[in-house]
C-alpha cells in the first residue's frame, strides 16, 4: 500500500477514537471551546488529506461536517444533541470509508448524501464555504508532493489504532490535552510484531540466564560468577524494560466507552452517566486486546439490562440518570477492573426461571442454589437474560464467553448483585502473560511450576507434627492451618489418570503416597478463586522467572495446566493451572462446574450442587451435616475434661473456654420460652452418666468470629455430595433435609441454633451467613 | 493430496510398517530427546520436548495407529513436522530415506481398511518389494479423544 495512504489511515484512525470522546464531551458541555477546536481541526485534516488523495466522498462528508463545525466555532450555532448525533454519524461514515480505503484504496460505494443533507440542514442559512477541493487552511498544494504529508498531520494522541503501538508513558488523558509537539518528538511508532519478537527474544534470554545461573552456582571462578551476576541484573532490567514497552494504559480501550454508552443509552431511551477511574492503569498489550470484547459486552449489558428507564428509576426513588462506573486499579500484583452500575441488579429468581427454561439446570438443582449461585448461572453457556434480543445485547455472545476469555488470560470474573441497588462485575486480570515468577516443585519425579500469584505460603511437616498435622477423615485429608481446616490435594494423585476429573469423588481407599515414606510432607498453600487449599507435593524448589509458553492444541483440553516452560536445565516443565486443578479436585464446588449444562453427564452422575459436608450421627440415631467450611476442627475430649459452670457444659480448649452444645438436644428442644434457658447448653446426668469411658466427639464450629463445640455421637464421614433431594426443614435449627448416602440428613443451621439459645452466653452474631 | 507425476516422501518404520510423509511438511528428524510427561493427557501424547527453545508435543505413532508399544529399551526418533499450530513431533521406530516415487504407483486406501488406519492412511505406493503407506499429516496430529481407553493405564 502507498506509504502516504498508510500514514493517513493510521493517523485518522487514531484521531477518530479521540473524536468520539470529544463529541460526547461537547454534547454535555457545548462551551468546551478547546474540544470544539480539536474536532474542527481533525475533520479539517481529514478533508484536506482526502482531497489530496482523491477520495472525493470522504472529502465531501468531512467538508459538510467542517462547515457545520465552523459555524459552531463562530458561535452562530449552539452544540445540541441532534448535531452530536449527526457528527457521530460522520465519524462512523469516515470509519466506513477508511476501511474501504484500506481494502481497495478507494472510498467505497457507500451513499452518504443523506448525511451530508442532514449536516447542511443543521446549519443556519449561511453562505456555503469555499468548494471542497481547495480550502484556505489546507497547507498542502494540490499537486501531490510527498513532503507535504507530514505537515498536515497533527501530533497524535496515543491510542490503540492498529497496527501500531505508540510508545509513550503519558496517559491518554494527558496526551489528549497537551497536543504539544513534544510528545510527538519523544515517541516513535513501533510495529507490534517487532515488540512481540523482542519479547520472545527476551524470553529466550531469561531462559539462557537461568541456565547460566544454575551452572555458575557450581563454579568458584570469582570473575565468572561476578559476570554472571551482572548478566543477571541486566537481563532483569532489560526484561522489565521490554515488558514496559508493551504496556498500555487501559484508557486506550476505555476511550470508546463514552460513545458506546451514549449511543446505547439513546437507543434504549435511558439516561446514563459514565465515570472512568484509573484510566492510566497499565496492562500488557496482549491482555488489553483480550479484555476489549469482554469489557464492551459487560458495559452493554449494564446499560441494556442493568440501568432502568428514567421513569422507573424515578419511581424507585433514584436519580433519573443512571450511573455506570468503570474502575481499574492494582491489587496484589493483579489489575482489578470493576464495572458498577446503579441499576436494577440481577434478580436471582429471574435467572432461575431462565436457566430452567433453557434446561441449564433442573428445578430441583435450582432449588438448592443460593441466590449468589443463581446469579452465577449467567456464566453458563447458552444463557441469556434478555427477554428480547435487542440491537446491542442478547445476541449469543453470552457471559460464558466473557468468562472464558477472561479465564484464558489467567483472570477471573465475579458478580456481586444487589437487587434494586445495582450490580458490580469484578475482573481480576494478570499484568502480563509472558514472563511470570513461579515456584517449582516436584511430584512423582516430574517438575511443575506454580504461578506465584496463586501462592500463599509453604508448610513443611516433619516427624511428629506430620503425624498430627494431617488428618485423614474417611480418606479426605485435611490440615489444620492456624485454626482453619485446609483441604488437601495430593498432586500426584490429582494427576493420575485413574483419578481423572470426570471422577469427582475423592479416593477413599489406600494410604497416601506421601504418608508411606518417612520423609517430610510439603504443602503448598494456594488460593483458587476465593478458596484456599493445600497442594501436597514431593519437594519444593526455588522460585524463578519463567517464560510461559502455551500448550499445543493436542493438550489444550487439560485444565490442570496453564502452559509449559523451559527450565534452567533445558527440560520442559508444565505450569499448573491452580484454578483448574482445584476444580478437577473438586475443592471449588458448586456452580463453577460447567458440567452442569451437560445433561448426559448429569444423568450419569449429577454434578452441580456439590459440596463438601461433614456427616455426623446424633445420639438419637439421626444423621446431621454441616458444611465443612464451617468446621474449624474435630476434637475428642475425655469425659473427664468436661466442666460445668452452673447449668452449662464446657471444656478448656487451647487456653480458652469452649461452650458445648448437644446437637441432638438442641434440635429436640422447643423454642425457648421467655425465661427458660434451653437445655441444649445444659449438662445433664444423661451426658455424663452414659458410657463414662468414651471420649466425646466435638465438632468445633467456627462462624462470625467465635467458636462453639457441637457435641455429636460420632463423626460419620466427610463427603462431597450432590444433594439428590431436599426438603424444607421441619424443625428449628435445621436448614433443610437432604438425602446423603441413602439416609435422610439434617443440615444444621448452627447460627439459628445459637441465636435461639442462650444469648447471654454467646454474643449474637452480627451477620448470619450459613448458606449451604 | 495432489497426485503429480512424482512425489517426495520422508519415510520411516513403525512396528514393521513402512510409512511416508510429504517431505515438505517435515521440518527435521532428530534423535530421541528427553521428554516431559504430561499427566492426564491422551496416552497418544508421550510428552513435551524442548526443540531449541520451542516446546513441541511428541505424539507416539505406534499409539496413534493403535499398534503395540515399542520395547522399553528401543528409543524412538522424532520426525518433527510443521502444522498450523507450530511444530509437532511424531515418534517413530526407525528412519528411512527420502524417496521420490512415481505417481502412477499410488493407490487409494482400500475401503476394507478399518481401525485408525482407515482414517490416517490416505493411500499407498506399490513399491517393488513393499508398500509405502502415506499418512495424512493433519489427521495424524489431531488426537482429540483417541486412545484413552487402550492405554489409559500406562500413560
Amino acid at each position: 500500500m502507498n506509504e502516504v495512504i498508510r500514514e493517513f489511515l493510521i493517523e485518522t484512525n487514531e484521531n477518530l477514537a479521540q473524536l468520539d470522546v470529544d463529541l460526547v464531551t461537547l454534547e454535555k458541555d457545548p462551551t468546551e471551546r478547546e474540544t470544539l477546536g480539536r474536532v474542527f481541526r481533525t475533520l479539517h485534516t481529514v478533508k484536506g488529506t482526502a482531497g489530496f488523495l482523491g477520495l472525493q466522498k470522504l472529502q465531501a462528508v468531512a467538508h459538510a461536517a467542517e462547515s457545520l463545525l465552523s459555524q459552531l466555532r463562530a458561535g452562530e450555532l449552539v452544540f445540541n444533541p441532534p448535531i452530536a448525533s449527526a457528527l457521530l454519524k460522520v465519524v462512523d461514515a469516515v470509519r466506513t470509508m477508511l476501511e474501504s480505503v484500506e481494502r481497495s484504496e478507494t472510498d467505497g460505494d457507500g451513499d452518504f448524501s443523506a448525511l451530508i443533507e442532514t449536516l447542511d440542514r443543521l446549519r443556519v442559512a449561511a453562505p456555503v464555504v469555499s468548494p471542497p477541493m481547495v480550502t484556505p487552511a489546507a497547507k498542502q498544494p494540490p499537486t501531490p508532493v510527498m513532503t507535504a504529508v507530514p505537515e498536515i498531520r497533527p501530533p497524535a494522541p496515543p491510542s490503540s489504532g492498529p497496527p501500531s503501538l505508540v510508545m509513550t508513558q503519558s496517559s491518554l488523558h494527558d496526551a489528549a490535552e497537551s497536543r504539544a509537539p513534544a510528545i510527538a518528538d519523544t515517541s516513535i511508532r513501533v510495529d507490534v510484531n517487532l515488540l512481540d519478537k523482542l519479547m520472545t527474544l527476551v524470553g529466550e534470554l531469561v531462559l539462557a540466564r537461568n541456565q547460566i545461573m544454575q551452572y555458575s552456582a557450581s563454579q568458584e571462578d570469582t570473575p565468572f560468577v561476578r559476570t554472571v551476576q551482572r548478566l543477571n541484573l541486566l537481563t532483569t532490567e532489560l526484561q522489565a524494560g521490554v515488558m514496559k514497552t508493551r504496556m498500555q494504559p487501559i484508557g486506550t480501550i476505555w476511550s470508546k466507552f463514552p460513545r458506546v454508552v451514549r449511543d446505547l443509552a439513546v437507543a434504549c431511551a435511558k439516561q446514563v452517566h459514565i465515570d472512568l477511574e484509573g484510566q492510566e492503569t497499565e496492562l500488557d498489550k496482549t491482555i488489553i486486546e483480550a479484555i476489549r470484547d469482554p469489557l464492551t459486552h459487560l458495559v452493554r449489558n449494564a446499560i441494556d439490562h442493568g440501568i432502568e428507564p428514567p421513569r422507573e428509576r424515578l419511581a424507585r426513588g433514584k436519580a433519573e440518570e443512571g450511573r455506570l462506573a468503570l474502575r481499574a486499579f492494582h491489587e496484589g500484583g493483579k489489575v482489578i477492573i470493576e464495572i458498577n452500575d446503579d441499576g436494577a441488579g440481577i434478580d436471582p429468581q429471574r435467572i432461575r426461571a431462565k436457566a430452567i427454561k433453557a434446561k441449564l439446570v433442573t428445578p430441583e438443582q435450582a432449588d438448592r442454589l443460593s441466590s449468589r449461585d443463581l446469579v452465577n448461572l449467567i456464566f453458563l453457556p447458552g444463557f441469556s437474560t434478555a427477554d428480547q434480543v435487542t440491537q446491542f445485547s442478547g445476541r449469543g455472545v453470552g457471559m460464558d464467553v466473557v468468562r472464558t476469555n477472561i479465564e484464558r488470560i489467567g483472570g477471573s470474573v465475579t458478580i456481586d448483585s444487589r437487587p434494586g441497588i445495582g450490580a458490580t462485575v469484578r475482573m481480576k486480570i494478570p499484568l502480563t502473560l509472558a514472563i511470570i515468577p513461579a515456584l517449582t516443585i516436584t511430584s512423582a519425579g516430574e517438575r511443575y511450576a506454580i504461578p506465584q500469584v496463586s501462592l500463599l505460603e509453604l508448610v513443611r511437616l516433619e516427624g511428629e507434627s506430620k503425624q498430627r498435622g494431617i488428618e485423614q477423615i474417611q480418606g479426605t485429608p485435611v490440615y489444620r492451618l492456624r485454626g482453619n481446616l485446609l483441604p488437601l490435594v495430593y498432586l500426584e494423585r490429582a494427576l493420575r489418570a485413574d483419578n481423572a476429573p470426570a471422577n469427582g469423588h475423592k479416593k477413599r481407599n489406600g494410604a497416601d503416597p506421601a504418608d508411606d515414606a518417612q520423609a517430610a510432607t510439603n504443602i503448598v498453600v494456594l488460593q483458587a478463586d476465593d478458596r484456599q487449599f493445600g497442594l501436597v507435593v514431593d519437594a519444593i524448589h526455588d522460585t524463578e522467572e519463567i517464560v510461559v509458553k502455551p500448550l499445543q492444541k493436542q493438550l489444550k483440553d487439560l485444565r490442570a495446566f496453564a502452559g509449559a516452560t523451559i527450565m534452567g536445565d533445558g527440560r520442559v516443565a508444565l505450569i499448573l493451572d491452580v484454578l483448574g486443578l482445584a476444580q478437577a479436585a473438586n475443592v471449588i464446588s458448586g456452580v463453577r462446574e460447567r458440567a452442569l449444562s451437560e445433561k448426559a453427564a448429569a444423568a450419569a452422575e449429577p454434578t452441580g450442587d456439590r459440596q463438601t459436608v461433614l456427616l455426623f450421627a446424633n445420639s438419637d440415631g439421626s444423621r446431621g451435616a454441616i458444611p465443612l467450611s464451617q468446621v474449624a476442627r474435630l476434637e475428642e475430649f475425655p469425659r473427664s475434661a468436661l466442666e460445668r459452670l452452673g447449668l452449662l457444659e464446657m471444656v478448656q480448649y487451647r487456653d480458652e473456654i469452649l461452650p458445648l452444645i448437644h446437637v441432638s438436644r438442641a434440635l429436640r428442644q422447643r423454642p425457648p420460652s421467655k425465661n427458660g434457658r434451653s437445655n441444649a447448653w445444659r449438662s445433664s446426668d444423661e451426658s455424663l452418666a452414659t458410657t463414662a469411658g468414651d471420649p466425646i466427639q466435638v465438632v468445633v464450629y467456627s462462624g462470625a468470629g467465635r467458636q462453639v463445640g457441637l457435641v455429636v455421637d460420632r463423626i460419620v464421614d466427610i463427603v462431597e455430595e450432590t444433594l439428590v433431594s431436599r426438603s424444607d426443614a421441619h424443625r428449628r435449627g435445621v436448614m433443610f433435609t437432604a438425602v446423603i448416602q441413602g439416609r435422610a440428613t439434617e443440615f444444621l443451621d448452627v447460627e439459628a441454633i445459637l441465636t435461639s439459645l442462650d444469648a447471654e452466653l454467646v454474643e449474637p452474631p452480627h451477620t448470619i451467613t450459613t448458606q449451604a | 493430496m495432489t497426485v503429480a507425476d512424482s512425489h517426495q516422501y520422508c519415510t520411516f518404520y513403525v512396528d514393521g510398517h513402512y510409512f511416508g510423509l510429504d517431505v515438505l511438511r517435515v521440518q527435521e528428524v532428530i534423535r530421541f530427546q528427553q521428554m516431559t510427561r504430561v499427566p492426564l493427557a491422551s496416552p497418544v501424547v508421550r510428552g513435551l520436548i524442548n526443540l531449541r527453545g520451542q516446546i513441541v508435543t511428541a505424539i507416539d505413532l505406534r499409539r496413534r495407529l493403535e499398534l503395540s508399544d515399542r520395547p522399553a529399551e528401543q528409543l524412538p526418533l522424532n520426525v518433527v513436522i510443521q502444522t498450523d499450530d507450530g511444530a509437532v513431533s511424531l515418534l517413530v521406530d526407525e528412519i528411512g530415506d527420502v524417496l521420490v516415487v512415481p505417481a502412477n504407483l499410488f493407490e487409494r486406501a482400500p475401503e476394507t481398511l478399518h481401525g485408525p488406519a482407515r482414517e490416517l492412511i490416505c493411500g499407498a505406493y506399490k513399491l517393488p518389494d513393499c508398500l509405502l503407506l502415506i499418512l495424512d499429516t493433519d489427521r495424524t496430529v489431531n488426537v482429540t479423544g483417541c486412545g484413552h481407553l487402550q492405554h489409559a493405564k500406562d500413560a
